[in-house]
């Protein structure tokens, strides 16, 4: 059986609709029947990784890839790039500004969360060209 | 207990209706990253933070409803965004006191 493929455009620092892909994403894993800790863990990640692309990148495109076994989530922004990953990586470590703060991100959680909740993760970024976020979550 | 029981305390008022839900445990957190982390399923979110992503996280971390605390209002788009997705109280107690009621119920 083929992947059942989802394709989202993330719009341009738009916070108010921060969040659709993931809460689209997520009803349809609950109709496919995935069990409720995969979903909350997809959810999660996904959204981590949506509020990312509205924060730093201008938005960007989400591409999920669903089957029995395994969920697939590709992020692509045009964004300025991560300097430094491994700092990036680290809880409580942020560059949001303060109005982002205001609406309560930019705590340094997102990437930690999104490494702890999806079982592979893979960031390829380029100062200057942008950001594609790969990550999979396996369905046990 | 559920979210309708809460509503007996002339403290909550509700600003957005669902389907009653089973309550199972008591949440407070203002910072949105940690809310979707880590508030469990089923629970009670109370928070200070009124704007419209409370309601996604909300939603997507299925909490069993929002409950705006220290009296401070929702956004209109935030009670937009809920029809359909979350229940949203509000009270006037502060946080702490805000959980503490509702967890003696548990």
């Amino acid at each position: 059986m083929p992947p059942l493929t989802l394709h989202f455009d993330v719009s341009t620092d738009d916070f108010s609709c921060a969040g659709e892909a993931s809460g689209s994403v997520k009803r349809t894993l609950k109709k496919l029947g995935f069990a409720p800790d995969v979903i909350r863990r997809v959810a999660i990640a996904m959204y981590e990784a949506e509020i990312n692309m509205v924060i730093h990148a201008n938005g960007g495109v989400i591409d999920a890839s669903i089957t029995p076994e395994e969920i697939i989530i590709v992020f692509a922004d045009v964004g300025p790039g991560i300097p430094d990953i491994d700092l990036a990586m680290q809880e409580g470590w942020s560059t949001a500004t303060p109005e982002v703060r205001d609406l309560g991100f930019g705590a340094g959680m997102g990437l930690p969360n999104i490494k702890k909740y999806t079982d592979d993760l893979q960031i390829k970024t380029q100062v200057g060209v942008g950001t594609t976020v790969t990550m999979k979550i396996t369905a046990k | 207990m559920t979210v309708n029981d809460i509503l007996k305390y002339p403290e909550f008022t509700v600003v957005n209706q669902e389907d009653d839900r089973a309550v199972e445990k008591v949440f407070c957190c203002d910072l949105l990253s940690i809310a979707m982390a880590k508030a469990p399923e089923d629970s009670v979110w109370v928070t200070v933070m009124s704007n419209r992503n409370v309601i996604a996280v909300a939603s997507l971390a299925d909490v069993s409803c929002v409950v705006l605390a220290e009296g401070y209002s929702y956004d209109d788009d935030a009670i937009e965004a809920a029809k359909g997705k979350v229940t949203l109280l509000k009270t006037d107690l502060p946080i702490y006191e805000a959980a503490v009621k509702i967890g003696a119920e548990l």
